[in-house]
């Protein structure tokens, strides 16, 4: 029942309410039925718990950068360590958090959901990608252990190839394999949603969820690979000095910057497009309205991938490339901003005139939709090249990546992760703790970002352990607001763990939602649906919803 | 219940509820008014998977699935195919030179080798599709004897780079380059010694060359393997049943690897010949 | 789903040995001439022509060997979009290396 009009979580009664037998959780016990499974419920699972445990080592190593940077001497740590933590910050936060964190969990569990099906099209591929994951991220485990990497997660040749004596090869390795896992699932993503939707569900009836995993999809599936070659090309140089990147044996060490950016530009939007794509699932669900300018989503995140390919080089205009190509990317640059601004439109659209409720996923929603398009913003000062010869290599460059990541993707999974517990899990998780959670993460992201700006317009350069005297009242600012950032990040996992036991139960539809998932069992079936659903009506049709309800009360009373 | 226990040869624990894929068919074949050929959806194969609804859904997803592997394959080798672009144009005479110390012959009959081992692989999918389980086996096997024959000859050729220091970064001696003369193999092309610094650019050429081959020979060193595994899968007759898939998909993937060969030989092999 | 499931119904084609023992042949005269282009002196020429021949076997392969000339819509889209894909490599790298003021281009 919905006693508060300030909220349309609406729960069985909680007297007689159970958790639905069987689910996919309880369908079979054992470890090795989990290890080896094939259902894309339980490996989104297993990803969901892996991928955290990736994020709580890369923030950790964030700590240890904003402890160091409290001072301007490089006091806590050498020099070199310095290099190696925000390497390996860098290479774990951006290939073993951002890239696989919503299509591998999110993506997973619910795009078989959402298209009708009882599974994604390859499900032994879908374990194979997580062993992949996992596989990589223990060899970039190693790596860190054993000695670490410092040359900042870009690799740069040649100070990656003949100049530092660290653990390249091995982390080089560890990212080659790694990729292959987001290959494998983006792979599995475009077949999926091509060949296995239900009876009914054409294109244009698809959750702008499935939408834009389709377009991060592409993109892993085409820009990937080009990252595997850059690296192996850096393994081979480093390991036979062949001179494919050694100037003084003819080769170009800006190959390299060109084969890795035209993945690394691309995995920007790998990263930030199944986030855009849970943002369209809770602004509608939480304005009670359908997403304004459906068709503009859809065709705005296929956009978004295809213009995605044709910008890399705005990574490298200070690194020497021609002023013909820096002026080239720098157009193209602006105009990759405009699709993601039709989203912003949209969804703001979609607000308009809705019944707005603030429970947690929407507030980071919220937090999501203000911080990322200040993030896209300053990348539109960065596209132009006159403004970057300036801000590039700053904390400007860096406030604007954590804005856009941190501010815009993390807070998105986190607004997916609330939307679909109860749907994963079968429970409810404390709504006021996570309330206040979502403010403390959204108070300490600005607190620890935003001198950030500031920092890089005076002229402080990245990845440096010391800086002058006068920019520490700002770093300290920032490093309080990591402080308070860490703590908002650490209240989701204690409260969701806490709820898997003592959580309300959800039932099928606590929020109300559209979505086909939203019909079906919490936590659902092994096969997803017992009766394989044909699909009559349009995506986010409240109307429709409304019409199920009242069949239900008809057929109840 | 402890289901994967019991379904262990399958391996993967799948639902075991054949309901589901009635209703499935029955919602399939109420949307399909014109439906042609009964006779896959009446049974349920073994080799239909449980999340398909139908095996001519199986068949056309995996197939989207290898052509798609395809694409990735294309953009990997393609990082490959731009530095070759890059370096060829700014060292032409070292690869000019270079590319004379490979053996056309070797060349042309791996071509040749693996224009026929496409053939065989064509015939092999044709013996598939229209059951003809002995022929699948020749085709196959020939396949995979076309293949090792390739192998073969690029072992010879990689030896041959090995005797003469022609191998980057492993002792890499610019000797024939600055001095062709004292070198027989090349001496029908009269090539003009290079200074020393074109000449160590001969050394990009070679990274090419068995970066490229290297690659494409893994690739083919993985064909075999499951060209081996096919063989024995095909005299059970495993292919010749109606599951065809595998067959097809596979044979996408080897046709692929002799188009990387054809370009590998055009811009390894042939950058200019004439003396 | 269900449109693309009824146009393999009715294209699976089966592609016979006459097909492939012609497509055989073609690839075996495009290696021939290839390898005798290669030992003409034909300037910047011989390059394209290399290229051209090469371009021309893939051709026939992905169509005849690959069967994309019976495949559907989404078979033939998927494989120029990889071709396309490739050819962004290639061209938007150039756009720098060919307009570098240094270098032999």
């Amino acid at each position: 029942m919905n006693n508060n009009t300030n909220s349309i979580v609406d729960l069985p009664d909680q007297a007689t309410a159970r958790i639905p037998q069987p689910n996919f959780i309880t369908k079979e016990n054992g470890l090795l039925s989990w290890l080896l499974t094939g259902d894309h419920k339980r490996i989104a699972i297993l990803y969901l718990i892996s991928i955290s445990f990736f994020f709580f080592i890369g923030g950790s190593l964030a700590g240890l950068i904003r402890l160091e940077l409290l001072t301007p001497q490089a006091d806590l740590m050498a020099t070199d360590t310095y290099n190696k933590v925000f390497t390996m910050h860098g290479i774990i936060m951006i290939f073993l958090f951002l890239v696989p964190s919503v299509p591998a969990t999110l993506g997973n569990f619910f795009i078989p959901m959402m298209l009708g099906a009882k599974d994604l099209a390859m499900p032994k591929i879908n374990l194979l990608s997580w062993y992949l994951y996992v596989a990589g991220g223990i060899l970039a485990l190693y790596a860190m252990i054993t000695g670490g990497v410092d040359t900042g997660w870009t690799f740069t040749t040649p100070l990656s190839t003949h100049y530092v004596n660290t653990n390249v090869i091995t982390t080089g390795f560890a990212i080659f394999v790694a990729g292959f896992s987001s290959i494998f699932t983006g792979l599995n993503f475009i077949v999926t949603i091509h060949k296995m939707r239900a009876p009914g569900m054409t294109w244009f009836r698809l959750p702008l969820f499935v939408w834009a995993h389709y377009a991060a999809s592409i993109l892993m599936v085409l820009g990937t690979p080009v990252l595997a070659i850059a690296i192996v090309l850096v393994m081979l140089e480093r390991a036979f000095g062949i001179g494919v990147f050694d100037p003084a044996k003819g080769g170009d060490p800006l190959l390299f910057q060109h084969l890795f950016w035209f993945y690394s530009h691309p995995a920007v939007y790998i990263m930030i497009l199944p986030g855009m794509g849970v943002i369209n699932e809770v602004i509608s669900t939480f304005s009670r309205k359908r997403v304004f300018g459906y068709t503009a989503v859809a065709f705005s995140s296929v956009a978004i991938a295809v213009f995605g390919f044709f910008v890399w080089a705005h990574h490298m205009f200070i690194m020497g490339i021609s002023n013909y190509a820096v002026l080239v990317f720098s157009l193209l640059t602006m105009l990759v901003a405009v699709p993601s601004a039709i989203k912003i439109f949209n969804w703001t659209f979609t607000l308009y005139k809705g019944s707005i409720t603030f429970e947690t996923p929407m507030l980071y929603a919220f937090g999501f939709m203000g911080l990322f398009t200040i993030g896209g913003m300053t990348g539109v000062f960065l596209g132009a090249s006159g403004t970057d010869i300036h801000l590039t290599e700053t904390y400007f460059i860096v406030a604007h990546f954590h804005f856009v990541m941190v501010g815009g993707m993390l807070m998105a999974f986190l607004a997916g992760i609330h939307f679909w517990w109860p749907k994963m899990t079968g429970r409810m998780y404390p709504e006021k703790i996570s309330q206040l959670a979502a403010v403390v993460t959204f108070i300490g992201f600005n607190l620890t970002f935003f001198p950030q700006f500031i920092l890089g317009m005076l002229g402080m350069p990245r990845r440096y352990a010391s800086y002058p005297p006068e920019f520490q009242v700002l770093n300290v600012f920032s490093t309080a607001g990591a402080t308070i950032l860490g703590v908002g990040y650490l209240l989701p996992v204690l409260y969701l763990l806490w709820s898997l036991k003592y959580g309300e139960i959800a039932g099928n539809n606590p929020w109300q939602a559209t979505g086909l998932e939203w019909q079906t069992q919490s936590p659902p079936l092994t096969e997803n649906f017992t009766v394989i659903p044909v699909m009559d009506h349009e995506a986010y049709d409240y109307e429709w919803l409304e019409s199920q309800k009242a069949k239900e009360v008809a057929s109840a009373g | 219940m402890n289901g994967w226990r019991a379904r262990k040869r399958k391996r993967w624990p799948v639902p075991d509820n054949s309901a589901i894929a009635h209703a499935g068919q029955e919602a399939i074949t109420a949307a399909h008014h014109d439906d042609g050929d009964n006779s896959a959806h009446a049974e349920h194969p073994a080799y239909l998977r449980h999340h398909f609804e139908s095996v001519e859904q199986q068949a056309d997803t995996t197939n989207f699935a290898m052509w798609l592997f395809l694409l990735t394959e294309v953009m990997f080798f393609g990082g490959l195919f731009l530095a070759y672009l890059i370096l060829r144009n700014w060292y032409y005479p070292a690869f000019v030179v270079g590319s004379h110390q490979l053996s056309i012959f070797w060349g042309t009959t791996n071509t040749v080798t693996l224009i026929a081992s496409s053939f065989t692989m064509a015939m092999g999918v044709w013996c598939a599709e229209t059951g003809r389980r002995k022929g699948l086996v020749l085709s196959l096997s020939l396949t995979f004897a076309l293949g090792l024959v390739f192998l073969g000859i690029k072992s010879i050729e990689y030896h041959e780079k090995w005797e003469k220091h022609h191998i980057p970064g492993l002792h890499y001696s610019v000797q024939s380059f600055v001095n062709p003369a004292s070198d027989p193999d090349i001496a029908e092309y009269h090539d003009k010694p290079l200074n020393m610094d074109m000449a160590r650019h001969t050394e990009l050429y070679f990274f090419l060359y068995f970066a490229m081959t290297g690659m494409h020979a893994l690739h083919m060193i993985i064909g075999i393997g499951i060209l081996a595994f096919m063989i024995y899968r095909a005299r059970a007759g495993a292919y010749t049943s109606g599951h065809v898939t595998f067959v097809e998909n596979f044979g996408l993937y080897w046709h692929f690897v002799d188009i990387i060969w054809i370009y590998l030989f055009a811009l390894l092999y042939l950058i200019s010949r004439h003396q | 789903m269900s449109e693309e499931t009824k146009q393999t119904e009715h294209e699976h084609h089966i592609v016979g040995p006459g097909v492939y023992v012609a497509i055989l042949l073609a690839l075996l005269v495009g290696t021939a001439l290839t390898v005798w282009a290669s030992f003409l002196e034909l300037g910047p020429w011989n390059p394209v022509i290399a290229l051209a021949i090469a371009t021309t076997k893939a051709i026939l392969v992905v169509l005849f060997f690959m069967h994309v000339k019976y495949s559907t819509k989404l078979t033939k889209l998927t494989v120029m979009a990889g071709i396309f894909m490739f050819l962004v490599l290639i061209s938007m790298t150039l756009a720098d290396y060919m307009s570098r003021a240094w270098g032999s281009w």
